[in-house]
């Protein structure tokens, strides 16, 4: 059975439609590139599956659970199980970076515990470990206004991390970052695909690192999936469709 | 890019648009400022020419002498009670206004009923003036300190939940979502994102409402018949110059104190 399985999904806003009847299915492990020009409704698909954006139509059905039915409580608990990883972040840069990276125990907490960050022994030992793993082990106590771009970035996964996420969601992870710190980053993702098995989807600007990274790509245009199919299948063709006059730009690069 | 006015053709179009502007606006300031002038038949020549009779009058009496001196331990008093009543009205107004600029603001608002509620009870609270909320007051409350906590109170409240609305909008929209996004559910959201990342900023306007209600704290006194305005109001009628001059200048001393105070602890925490 699909991990994720999306049908007939439709985001609209007023006149646009950001996303029209897109339907595709991931299964567990996968590594998904989801590319397509600015505006093509990358950020609005992968929104809506953790429901940060209502779909206007469609479902969305996670790990066997409809995510459009879930309200209060029991989306929370879903969402704990769905990591996200952003353009710019989205740390609380006053924190440190062991209270950012236990930010993703939340979804598990009930109010008390949550706002007065009472973590458990073992949820600390968990977040150092995976801190250590990402090669952040000399910053833990360090305030995140204080990191580089790439060391923001990872303490941002290891906030996914945390959750024990089934999947993690990223979008553009990589397009605030120069080339080496964008390798690097990369580079974990895919590790934290094979070596934890967990599934990622990954918005992304770049063909060339899509192509490189993942299994499989999903092509958008103008909120329409126009392409579906594994890396090596993306032909010069389909780029132009996907990115039409854009595109020459692009395959030169 | 565009403009949406007009068709720009060329940079120098644009530009010769802009400087067009720009005269129209400073002709029509001139003539309102003219007309002004002309309304309220403000003389600033007679203000130039009584300079000197002002100037000579301030330091004949500027100088507090030995009666005033002696009422200086009174003074004292007073002034500490006004201090702590500015610090009260400000730090419950923040309390208060906090709550308010939570549901007021885009990023934390639970519905847009709450928020728009809060918007409009924070923006009359703000744009009726101390002075007025003093007299609002008056009438139930009598001549009392109590009359002038409201006040301040409310004034501050009105200013200080505007400030922390767009505090809370600029710092923490991208950590809400973040947290959102992690299955946080609302109170996590508040106490883990928003306080840490507006908090310093808000720290900020409450200590510069602290300086302008002091400085409030002597108006609405003078009003309420409190604290240290109630004193200068009295050394002023019976024409004890030198000892309302004497609360002015002591006045003077605690609101620079208190503004170095808080640029200090500013500069410490932003
Ligand atoms: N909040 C919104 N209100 C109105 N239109 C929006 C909003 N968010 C996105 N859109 C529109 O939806 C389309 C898809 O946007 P987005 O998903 O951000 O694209 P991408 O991430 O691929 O750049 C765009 O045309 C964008 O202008
Ligand atoms: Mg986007």
């Amino acid at each position: 059975m699909a991990l994720l399985d999306v049908r007939k999904l439709t985001k609209s806003y007023g006149e646009t439609q950001a996303l029209s009847d897109v339907s595709f299915q991931i299964s567990k492990g996968e590594f998904v590139s989801v590319i397509g020009p600015s505006g093509s409704g990358k950020t609005t698909l992968i929104r809506c599956v953790n429901r940060l954006i209502e779909p206007s139509a469609g479902e969305i059905v996670f790990d066997g659970k409809e995510m459009t039915a879930l309200r209060g409580p029991e989306l929370r608990r879903e969402r704990a199980r769905i990591g996200m990883i952003f353009q710019h972040y989205n740390l609380v840069y006053r924190l440190t970076v062991i209270e950012n990276v236990l930010h993703g125990r939340l979804g598990y907490k009930g109010a008390i515990k949550g706002v007065f960050s009472m973590y458990d022994e073992q949820e600390k030992r968990h977040a150092l470990e995976i801190l250590e793993l990402l090669g952040l082990g000399e910053l833990v106590y360090r305030r995140c206004d204080m990191l580089s771009g790439g060391q923001k970035q990872r303490v941002g996964i290891a906030r996914a991390l945390v959750q024990n996420p089934r999947i993690i969601l990223c979008d553009e992870p990589i397009s605030s970052l120069d080339p080496s710190s964008a390798r690097i980053i990369m580079d974990y993702l895919l590790k934290i695909r094979t070596e934890m098995g967990i599934t990622m989807v990954v918005n992304l600007h770049q063909i060339d690192v899509a192509r490189k990274y993942s299994s499989r790509i999903l092509g958008f245009n103008k909120g329409t999936l126009v392409f579906d199919g594994p890396s090596d299948q993306l032909s010069q063709q389909k780029i132009y469709e996907i990115y039409g006059a854009e595109a020459g730009e692009l395959i030169n690069d | 890019m565009n403009s949406s006015t007009i068709d720009m053709q060329t940079p120098s179009d644009f530009f010769r648009y802009r400087n067009v502007m720009l005269r129209i606006f400073l002709a029509i300031l001139i003539a309102l400022t003219l007309l002004s002038a002309w309304h309220t038949e403000l003389k600033v020549g007679t203000f130039f020419t009584a300079l000197p009779r002002v100037a000579s009058w301030i330091f004949a009496h500027v100088v507090p002498d030995a009666a005033a001196w002696s009422r200086f331990p009174s003074m004292l008093e007073k002034l500490v009670e006004t201090i702590f009543l500015s610090i009260m009205a400000t730090t419950t107004a923040a309390v208060t206004a906090f709550l308010f600029a939570i549901m007021g603001s885009q990023c934390t608002r639970i519905n847009g009923f709450f928020a728009i509620a809060s918007r409009a009870v924070a923006s009359v609270s703000r744009n009726i003036p101390i002075a007025a909320w003093a007299l609002i007051f008056l009438v139930t409350f009598g001549m009392s300190a109590f009359t002038g906590y409201l006040a301040l109170f409310f004034a501050s409240f009105g200013f200080l939940t505007r400030a922390f609305i767009e505090t809370i909008d600029e710092a923490s929209d991208s950590q809400v979502e973040a947290l959102r996004a992690t299955g946080a559910s609302y109170p996590h959201i508040i106490a883990q994102a928003v306080i840490p990342a507006s908090i310093p900023q808000m720290i900020s306007w409450v200590l510069y409402m602290v300086e302008t209600n002091i400085r409030d704290a002597t108006l609405v006194g003078l009003l309420t018949g409190s604290g240290i305005g109630f004193l200068f109001d009295l050394y002023y009628k019976t024409q004890q110059y030198k000892s309302a001059s004497l609360v002015v200048i002591l006045l003077v001393i605690v609101v620079m104190t208190i503004e170095f105070l808080s640029n200090h602890v500013r500069r410490k925490i932003l």
